[in-house]
This record gives C-alpha cells, structure tokens and sequence, in this order.
C-alpha cells in the first residue's frame, strides 16, 4: 500500500452516532527473534454506540490483532508501537460501587468517560474486559472450560458485577435464555462436550452478555459451524445487539458474512485498511482491487446473491451407464456407544454414482452421513447393507487387502492441510510416499514425478526441499493435492478440501481441481456443507439430511428448483444474499467481469 | 460408572497378579540352580551333602516339587496372606515385614505428600510468575534437582545438617527429625519430575481457547490460572502420580541405607544380597501392590476431576 490511500480511508465519523471505540493511527507488531514484525500499520477505526462494524481480511492482515488490542487479550509477544486506542464508556450509575474502573479515567468534558488502551496496566484492562467489551470468540467446541459446569462459567462473567447468592442463579438462566439456550435449566447443570457445537456458541454469547458490555467483538463466530446453526446464530446475535444497544465489532475472513451483518465493512490487507463504508456502496463500487478480489472470491456475492451453478448439466446426462464408482442403497449402521441398547442408523439406503470426468457433490450438514459415505467409497468403512462397485468391479465387503491394488485408483485429500502433511516430511517425501509405499520407480524417477505433480498444481519445483511450515495453507492443500495425484488416481475423494482456507485462497484451489480435472479426466467426489463453493465445481450433488438422500440430480436443477425444504433451508444459509441484494443489479456484470480476471 | 469402577478394579487385580507371575518367573526360572542358590541362601552348601541330605533339606524347603506346583502354593498362601518363611533368617516372612513395614510407610508418606506440595506450588509458582529471569530459573530448577544421584545428596545433607550444624541425627528411626533428610532426599526427585509435567502442562492448558474465554469475562490471572489452568493442568500429571509415589517406594532403598534406617528398603536389599527368594518375591509383590494401588485411586478420581471420562468423548463430526 502506498501512503497516498491513507487519506483515502481516514474514517468517516458518523454524525449520528457518538464512538464508542476511537483507533488512531494504531500500529502493533509482534516481536520474533528479536525482529518486531509489523501485523497492524496505522490502522484509524472509530465503532459507534450500536454499529455494527465487520472487519473483513484474510489470514494475516491484522484483523485478530486489532480486536485483540480493543479488548486487551494481545499475547505477550505483541508490541504496541505507536497509536492510540480510546475506550468512550458512559457514566454509569450502576458502576459507582463496582470494580475497577476508578483508574487513569478522565472527563472529556462530554460527562462521558474515556480509557486510553494503548499502555493501561493489567488492572484497568481487567476492569474493562468482559463489563465494557465482551468477546464471542472463535472455536466453540474449544472456547469452553470442559471441567466446569455450563452454569459456573456464565455465573462468573455475571459475578464480576457483585451480583451473588440468589440472584446469581436467576441472571445466569436469563442470560442463557436470551442467547437462545433451550432449557437454560438443564444446560446450567451439564458439561460443555454435553453440548453441540452451536448450543456452546450460545452458551459463549450468553457468557459475552452477561457482563452487560457496551461492545461485542465476535471473532469468526461461526466459521466452525454448520451453515443453517450459522445463520440462526448471527441472526440471534444481531437482534440481541440491535436491541440493547451494544455495538458489535464482527471480525470474519469471508466478505459475504461481512455484508450481511454489518452497517459498515472495514477491509484490511497486511495491516492496513484497505477501503471501508456500507456493504451497499463496498460490494457496487468497490475502489481497491484488492476489495474486487475478495467479492469475486466470495461466491455468494459474485452473482448478487444467486448460486449459479458453473456447469450446466442436460437433465438426460445425469444417469451414467459407467461410473467410476457407485454406492447402491448404502446403510450404515452404528452400534450406541457405552452400555446404550440398539444401534443408530447413519446412513440409510443411499445411492450415490460418480460419473467419470465429472463431480459429485455430498452435501449436508454435521451427522448427514456425508463423511461415512466417502469413508465407505474410500473402504475405511464396511457398508451394513448395500453395494459398492468401483470401476465395474464388485468390491462389497472386500477386505482392505484384497482391494488395496484396486485402491490406487481412488485418492483421498483431506479437509484441514494444517494437520494432513507429516511437519517432519519434506514436500518431495510427502508426495512421493505413495510412490514408495506400492514400490514405484526408483529415487531419480519419483523425483521426476514429484517435480511434474508440482508444476500441476502449480507450484515450483524449489518446493521440493520445504518443510510444510514453511507454506501457506493454500501450498499445503495444493502440496495434499499433489500427494493424491501421484499414483495417477481416476477418482480423487475431496473431504471439504476448501473449508479450512482463506475464501480467495479458496477459490484459487477450486480453480486448480477444475483445471486438473480438464486436463486429467479425473473424476471427484466432493464432500461439502457450503453450497456456493459446491456449485462453483460440481456437476451432480446428491442432498443428505440425517442419512437419508433428501434429492439428488444436476446441481443446476437441485439448486435451481429445490423440491424439498431441507435444500431451500441450505440455500437461504448461504451468507451474502442480504449484502447482495443491497448491490445495484446493473453492476453485476462488471463484478463477474472482474471475477473472471 | 460402577461399570468404570468395577473394570478399573478388575484391571488392578490382573496387574497385581501379572507382577506377581513375573517377579516369581524371574526368580525361580532365570538363576541357574535355584536349590542351590536357596539352600545356600539358608547356609546349606550343596557341594558338601549327600544326595540324601540334598532331598531332605529340599523337601524342608518345598524345593523338591514342579515349579508349577511351587508356583500355585506360593500364590494360594500369598492369597491367604501367608508369605512363606525367610530362608537366610529362618522367620516368617509376614513377620519381618511387619517389624520393618512402619519406618517406610512413614518415609513413604512423608516423601510424597512433600513432592507433591513442592511440586505444584514449584510449577505454580513458576506459571504465575511474569517476571523473566525468575521465571525462567524456576523453570529450570527441576531438571537441576532431578539430575543429582541420591546418595549424593543423602551426604550431602548429612555433612551439612548434621555433622557441620547438628540440626539433625544422621541416622536412625527415632522421632520426626530422623525422617526429615530421609524423605528431602527422595522428594527432591519426585517433585522434580512432578514439577517438570505439571509446568508443561501448565504452559499447555495456559495456550488453550478457554483460557481466552475466561480472561475476556474479566477474570484476575489467578481467578484464570486457579480455576480454569489448575484443574486441566492436572489431568495429565495425575497419570505420573502412580509412578512418582511407586518411586518413593523404590528410593527408600537407597535412602534407608545410607541413613541406615531399618525399614523395608533395608530389609529388600538385604535380602537381594542374601538371596532370600521368598522375602524378595513377597516385598517386590509389596511395592506392586502399593503401585496398583495407586493407580487404583487415581484412576477412580479421574472421573472427578474430568467430566469427560466416564460418558466417554462423543466424537464430534469434522464436518
């Protein structure tokens, strides 16, 4: 970034609404090897009384060590170098006896009180954390003490405003209830692993109310979520916000959620703020390429909201007289964990086909069998009931053994590439182990083919000799990618190769599958919660709720015209329609023009 | 749960009786002339008899029958509580070790209870601390304390407590201040190595999400390290709990010699020296047992400290 943007981008103070939050010219490093790594360069951000403000960036460019510096939870390592941070908090009757906040507090002459952030010692920090700014933080299944009672850990946010005894008891089950905890009674007594994932994230949001804050900072709320608990949990924080007051400050890499959400969208890239105002005016006239970028990215803004399937399939072509593989009226049946009785169908007669040069999509939402239906393709699993033939050839109940030379023709790239590359291997070990392991070529010809398998997902052959820490997680599932191509698979099992990724890396290595599959005839089978990402790649998808095959036929017929409920419910959870439709129809072209650049 | 208490116990019973079978393999199967080495071990010289003498004296001993044999009414008396007789001292068994049993359980006891209160509050310690240098010398003393041999600093205590001050008697069981340098000397391991995983496993617990969950509602950093590191960080030192207190055990060997403490580390090693099978086989059963025990009583407060054990982890889907 030039310095010329920085004026571009001064922030524009609202007359309307007073800050809340007031960033100036903020700038934080992190020190490693005794090096300050800038991560945020004079950052200017003002949060109004009851904005909602979502900051857009991908991995890196500061937007997790602003929110961090708003809330004073930066890691030790992190340096504040210049800037100022000011914390505008009302006087408050109630807080004339509480903790705290009787520090450094100065009169603006305004009779509202206002806290410089930047240096303020741990106690004043304290005093803010939880009753002025409140945090709903990433990872649900993680966020939550798995030692204590659901209960204890919200009576203690709420304990921090000298509430006790009786009192205590009632304002915990208040708050689970206004966070949208079923049965807040019951959920107070258990344990968090007794919970789901979207229970806890409520649970988190309820703990982020109960110190009654002024502001909010939502950090990747959801992105651990499916997308229809996604959806009705943003809907759910957006209204309790909108309706006391609080402001939220949504930190999010996916400029589709941003849109939806927010009042005003911040886009930062390496620190910097990029370009900010209303989604409206963000998504129509986008000034930097580097915002154009990221809508092109987001798929479901690219098309003003619609899902627009990439390939079109004639209803006729569906049906394929030979597929690489095909599931005929699979079940899979679990027996209950612990001493429970019977047994708990997870799959229930479904048939899935992949036709050759083609893609498949499975999609549905956690417990849809989705996952057991590519572990039973893969033969990590035995089916209970049904037939599975791969390439004409009857594999059912076909030992791993006995299968596995028929095996090299199906190659499985897994969801997360932080976790799926051995950190000990080099690039060049992991993609040649497949190599070894069925004794193929000798050393000079599997580094022939490594050095081949890397210039297909276009990386360079220098790569060779990396150790995967030292990659981007776009590299890494490209270095996955690499690895399932080596024994020159005809199907390749994609476990939501993209969920883990950057949205534009995202698109990068959606860009990459399709071209392989061009260039390879390869054919996919391609597991995914996210219906946008599941129309920019496949030309079948077959929906799974619960076990059960929902519908299933070309992706353009599916999405085009859902015949059940559970598909039209996926498809409004898709986030980017509300941000869309606020988008003037006329400019759509040119957003696609420029997605296609 | 009375399933998990009921397999846990199972599972002690079955380890108790596999230390057993193997102590009484190793001693019985692995010497070359087990008759010789045990009538020796009673000052009967082998060479010296006439085949009949030998048979007499191995049918006084039980030696004449299978090993099987000897096995199975080894266990059926150890079952009983009857240990055998002491070759070397012409005793009962269950008798000496009586005698010697009170002065190590003290020693035992004293020991760990003190590793455990020095290592927790040593990584506690060390965790709260913020400032560098001290934080970083706390960090480091365990594998300094862990690296010292014990009869070292046995002396060294010795020269220092009661030959130079004359705070402390050198040796002996008598009264309280005989068991302070005794059990200093083995805590100075075990709290050591209890330190050193509690301190990773502090730093490991202090990393996690929830940690950030619970400094964000405003919590002081000892309300967080107390109520939310603490408990976690146990979880995993409480596997090694078995270990350090069989450790205690084990050490009083060294320790009970050098401070010439008639217990039951002194009574072991005189028994190794004098190859007294039966005594032998009885205390290493001991110390198993102790050992089981243990980790019986750490296994059933497992459940206590860790909701997530006895449901079992539901696995959540990746997806």
């Amino acid at each position: 970034m030039t310095a010329g943007t920085s004026q571009l981008t001064s922030p524009p103070t609202s007359p309307l609404v007073s800050p809340l939050v007031t960033i100036r010219d903020l700038h934080v490093g992190y020190v490693r090897r005794r090096r300050t790594a800038p991560a945020v360069r004079g950052v200017d951000l003002s949060i109004g009384s009851g904005e909602i403000v979502a900051l857009v960036g991908e991995s890196g460019s500061g937007k997790s060590t602003i929110a961090n510096t708003i809330i004073g939870l930066l890691p030790d390592n992190a340096r504040v170098t210049a800037g100022s941070v000011l914390l505008h908090t009302g006087p408050d009757p109630e807080d004339a006896d509480g903790p705290a906040l009787d520090d450094r507090l100065d009169l603006d002459g305004h009779g509202r009180r206002t806290v410089e952030i930047v240096g303020a010692r741990e106690k004043v920090l304290r005093g803010l954390r939880g009753r002025v700014v409140g945090l709903v933080p990433q990872d649900p299944m993680v966020g939550l003490n798995p030692t204590r009672r659901i209960g204890g850990q919200v009576a203690e946010a709420i304990r921090l405003r000298g509430v006790s005894g009786d009192d205590l008891d009632a304002e915990v089950l208040e708050f689970l209830a206004q966070a949208g905890v079923d049965n807040p009674q019951l959920r107070a007594r258990q344990y968090p692993h007794e919970l789901s994932g979207g229970l806890r994230q409520r649970v988190l949001i309820g703990i982020a109310l109960a110190g009654r804050p002024r502001l909010i900072i939502a950090d990747e709320p959801t992105s651990a979520l499916d997308v229809t608990v996604q959806r009705r949990i943003l809907d759910h924080l957006e209204g309790l916000v909108r309706e006391s007051g609080i402001s939220l400050l949504i930190i999010t890499h996916d400029l589709a959620v941003a849109a939806d959400r927010g009042d005003r969208v911040v886009v930062l890239q390496d620190g910097e703020i990029v370009e900010q105002g209303p989604p409206g005016d963000i998504l129509v006239s986008p000034a930097q390429d580097y915002t154009r970028r990221l809508i092109a990215a987001a798929p479901g803004l690219a098309h003003g909201g619609q899902i627009v399937p990439r390939f079109q399939l004639p209803p006729e072509q569906v049906a394929t007289p030979d597929p690489v593989i095909r599931l005929e009226n699979v079940s899979k049946r679990y027996p209950l964990p612990g001493r429970q009785a019977g047994s708990f169908l997870a799959l229930d007669g479904v048939s899935v086909e992949v036709a050759r040069g083609r893609t498949h999509a499975l999609v549905g939402e956690s417990g849809s069998g989705k996952t057991t239906m590519l572990r039973i393709a893969f033969g990590f699993e035995q089916a209970t009931d049904g037939r599975v033939s791969l390439d004409g050839v009857d594999i059912t109940g076909l030992g791993w053994k006995q299968t596995r030379l028929l095996r090299r023709k199906v190659q499985l790239v897994h969801q997360n590439p932080y976790a799926s590359l051995d950190p000990r291997f080099t690039v060049g070990q992991s993609i040649t182990e497949p190599l070894v392991s069925f004794r193929i070529g000798d050393r000079r010809t599997r580094t022939a083919r490594a050095l081949e398998l890397l210039d297909q997902v276009a990386l360079p052959g220098s790569y060779l000799d990396r150790l995967p820490a030292e990659l981007s997680g776009g590299q890494r599932q490209r270095v996955a990618i690499a690895r399932a191509l080596a024994l020159s698979p005809e199907l390749v099992l994609l476990d939501e190769p993209v969920s883990a990724l950057d949205v534009s890396v995202q698109e990068q290595i959606l860009e990459l599958l399709t071209d392989l599959q061009e260039r390879l005839g390869l054919s996919y089978l391609f597991v995914s919660h996210d219906l946008a990402v599941v129309a920019r790649i496949s030309h079948t998808v077959s929906v799974l709720n619960r076990g059960r095959q929902v519908e299933s036929g070309s992706v353009a017929a599916v999405f085009g015209s859902p015949s059940s409920e559970y598909t039209r419910e996926l498809i409004d959870a898709v986030p980017g329609q509300r941000g869309a439709t606020r988008q003037a129809g006329s400019r759509d072209d040119d957003v696609r023009e420029v997605a296609r650049t | 749960m009375t399933r998990y208490i009921l397999g846990r116990f199972a599972q002690a019973l079955v380890v108790l009786w596999a230390a057993y079978t193997v102590t009484f393999a190793v001693l019985y199967l692995l010497p070359s002339d087990p008759v010789a080495l045990q009538l020796g071990a009673a000052g009967i010289e082998t060479d010296k008899l006439t085949p009949e003498q030998l048979n007499t004296a191995m049918a006084q001993y039980g030696l004449d029958r299978p090993v099987l044999n000897q096995y199975f009414s080894h266990l059926w008396g150890f079952l009983h509580g009857d240990f055998g007789d002491s070759i070397s001292k012409q005793q009962p068994v269950a008798d000496l070790i009586g005698d010697r049993l009170g002065p190590t359980v003290a020693l035992s006891i004293t020991a760990a209870t003190l590793s455990l209160v020095a290592g927790m509050a040593l990584a506690y310690l060390a965790s709260y601390m913020r400032w560098r240098p001290a934080r970083l010398f706390l960090t480091r003393l365990p594998s300094f304390g862990a690296s010292f041999p014990q009869f070292f600093i046995a002396l060294l205590l010795i020269q220092l407590l009661s030959f130079n001050l004359g705070w402390l008697p050198a040796t002996g069981v008598k009264g309280w201040k005989s068991l302070v340098m005794p059990s200093i000397t083995i805590s100075l391991l075990t709290a050591s190595m209890l330190a050193q995983v509690l301190m990773r496993s502090f730093d490991d617990t202090l990393r996690q999400p929830y940690i950030v969950t619970a400094r964000a509602k405003g919590l002081s950093r000892a309300a967080v390290q107390w109520r939310h590191g603490f408990r976690n960080a146990l979880l995993p030192a409480l596997t090694i709990l078995g270990v350090l207190v069989g450790l205690t055990v084990t050490s009083a060997i060294v320790v009970e010699t050098v401070f010439s403490r008639n217990g039951l580390g002194k009574l072991a090693q005189e028994a190794v020296l004098a190859q007294d099978v039966p005594v032998v086989l009885a205390i290493v059963s001991l110390a198993a047992a102790v050992f089981v025990f243990v980790n019986l009583v750490v296994d059933l407060l497992y459940p206590l400290l860790d909701p997530r054990i006895v449901q079992g982890r539901r696995k959540v889907a990746s997806s």
